[in-house]
């Protein structure tokens, strides 16, 4: 095979007002890294520095918010009934568990109103759950758009986390009237569930920026996401009260990294907003009480009398983790999104 | 046109590598990938292809470069890589400012309207909100989809989709421009209006890479041609017919008959 065989032609007919050099265009002497540098130019994978990348992402704020809407509405455009499974989706899921702990087994677990606490658990989990399956996928899924037009990648993630927080408003309308229908009270305490949902979306983006990255290489980790996720929600008190188990009891370390662990809580945060019952059942929010909270533990069914044993950790010490969690996953899956910035497009 | 002095694009040593997952050469079953974990092997599927191995070249401001070879050659990988869309494995693409790459396989969201995908092209190339809002009519008027804006981008035809993103991909100008394979979009019709918004981009673009196999369209367009054969440069240099006659010539067909070639100059106005 020739290699560079040089060009030993006239000047090109068609394009003598291009006007080319009188000699082929040999690369020049000096290293082409030096050349480049010499009239400023940059590399083109180049990846910003934290600040400025942060700053392109704000300026495509329009283009990710635009994204994450178009999706949403993308998502149901074969189905029949269309944007109505937004609603239908959190009902039925509602409805099963209604029908399963509700009437099948007819258990409250030591916890009052224990389908208001069972449907708020889900939904809110399911917001955290969602969020870290699609943006673990978000990568190999987007591998056109990636090929096809400059932008920042963290635009894509952070557009698959606004999608969930568009469906969780969803969610939590319907998650209103089902609380309020359990007897459930309207207080002014249902507006801390703003800034909970708030720190939880924060803690998704920062999670969901770490995921998209371990989910951008091979596709193993995707496959395992729902599984570790599954885990994770029966580790979390989604279905049960780590506070009020009996066997925790004897246990407090456990008890407590099971209850400072994100999705606990956040979904602590949120029902004890919107539940009424949940704050006076909460430990910690009476005065201790040695026997009343031995004739919990023993009775199960005096679910108020919870509220008379230690906590093993207090709400302000829940909104400190919160936050906590929500700064740490943000700055972390941020930084760690950003390391790898220019290699997305390999697939 | 300004002096030929000026680099815009300088590519250094390129080597672009793809992974490919699940290239054949396994039988695929579960007992087969235990088999591998067992054995520590590394998967045998996953094959690296070297679409781009070693090019450099120097591109000044005003030059439009024609890049030209079979498919599977490394074209559009370079233009790519260029744009830096791919991240090159070896070497390095240096650019005087953001590589704009309109290629008409730049897939969109299927399952959104023309109108959607409209304007989420525009806020992803970094128009603001008002930018699109202005140029949403000229944009769509432009793809000539007519009715079917408003329908999904799924239900278009392959040259309806086509020439939709096209028009998104040309409704801003750019730098560096280059110019994937658009030129063989849609209907006659649609190609001479492409011809012309290419010719305009062009003036208004400091440099232009144009990869075609329409290799009258190369002729007519660019005053300097690259051929790439596997990911290396087989020939390049300002002489474009005698390249495209050499290139032609390797690769089986006949050379170009050019008869009047003095009637196509107007097109090399940029």
């Amino acid at each position: 095979m020739r290699e560079r065989a040089r060009d030993q032609g006239g000047p090109g007919t068609l394009t003598d007002d291009l006007a080319p050099p009188e000699v082929d265009d040999a690369p020049p002497d000096e290293p082409l890294a030096e050349l480049a540098a010499r009239y400023r130019l940059r590399p083109s994978a180049a990846r910003p520095g934290v600040f400025a990348y942060a700053g392109q992402l704000w300026a495509r704020r329009h283009f990710i918010m635009g994204f994450a809407t178009a999706r949403n509405v993308a998502m149901y455009t074969e189905a029949r009934l269309g944007q109505l499974w937004q609603v239908l989706t959190p009902l039925l899921n509602a409805a099963v568990y209604y029908l399963i702990f509700g009437i099948i087994l007819g258990t409250n677990r030591g916890v009052p109103n224990f389908l208001g606490f069972l449907i708020t658990g889900i939904f809110i989990f399911n917001f955290t759950q969602r969020a870290f399956i699609t943006t673990s996928r978000v990568m190999p899924d987007s591998l056109p758009l990636i090929r096809a037009l400059p932008f920042p990648r963290a635009c894509l993630p952070i557009g698959y986390v606004l999608i969930e927080l568009e469906q969780l408003v969803m969610s939590m309308i319907v998650l209103t009237v089902i609380v309020l229908a359990t007897g459930e009270p309207l207080t002014w305490y249902w507006l801390l569930a703003i800034p909970a949902l708030l720190l939880q979306a924060v803690f998704n983006v920062g999670m969901g920026l770490f995921l998209a990255r371990l989910g951008a290489g091979a596709d193993d980790f995707s496959q395992l996401m729902p599984f570790l996720v599954r885990t994770w929600m029966y580790a979390s008190g989604v279905v049960y009260s780590i506070q009020t188990i009996g066997t925790l009891r004897h246990h407090p370390a456990i008890s407590y990294l099971l209850q400072i662990n994100p999705a606990a809580v956040f979904i602590s945060l949120v029902r004890n907003a919107i539940l009424q019952s949940q704050r006076l059942a909460a430990p910690g929010s009476k005065p201790f009480n040695a026997l009343k909270c031995d004739l919990y533990y023993h009775n199960s069914k005096l679910v108020y009398n919870s509220a008379y044993c230690h906590p093993t950790i207090t709400t302000s010490q829940l909104w400190l983790y919160g936050a906590g969690w929500a700064v740490v996953a943000l700055v972390a899956g941020f930084l760690f999104f950003w390391a790898a910035e220019t290699r997305y497009g390999r697939g | 046109m300004a002096s030929g002095s000026e680099p815009t694009v300088v590519v250094d040593d390129l080597h672009v590598v793809y992974r490919v997952y699940g290239a054949g050469g396994e039988k695929g079953t579960a007992a087969t990938a235990l088999m591998r974990v067992i054995k520590r092997q590394r998967r045998p599927s996953v094959r690296e292809v070297e679409a781009i191995r070693g090019v450099s070249f120097v591109v000044n401001h005003g030059d439009a470069i024609g890049i030209i070879g079979r498919n599977g050659s490394g074209k559009s990988t370079l233009l790519q890589a260029i744009a830096g869309l791919l991240p090159p494995e070896q070497g390095c693409v240096y650019t005087s400012g953001q590589a704009a790459l309109l290629g008409v396989n730049a897939a969109l969201l299927d399952d959104l309207t023309g109108e959607r995908n409209v304007v989420l092209g525009c806020l992803a190339m970094g128009m603001t909100p008002q930018e699109t809002k202005d140029r949403y009519q000229s944009i769509a008027d432009f793809s000539g989809v007519g009715d079917f804006i408003d329908y999904p981008m799924r239900t278009y035809s392959t040259g309806m989709a086509q020439r939709l993103r096209f028009s998104i991909a040309s409704a801003k100008s750019h730098e560096i421009l280059m110019i994937d394979e658009a030129l063989a979009t849609g209907d006659a019709n649609f190609r001479a209006k492409s011809h012309e918004r290419i010719m305009q981009l062009r003036a208004e673009a400091g440099t232009v890479f144009l990869v075609a196999h329409n290799l009258a369209e190369i002729e007519a367009s660019c005053n300097r041609v690259i051929w790439l054969e596997k990911g290396r440069i087989m020939r390049q240099g300002y002489d474009v017919p005698a390249i495209v006659d050499a290139y032609l010539e390797a690769t089986g067909g006949e050379p170009r008959k050019r008869d009047k070639p003095q009637d196509n100059t107007h097109s090399a106005a940029g």
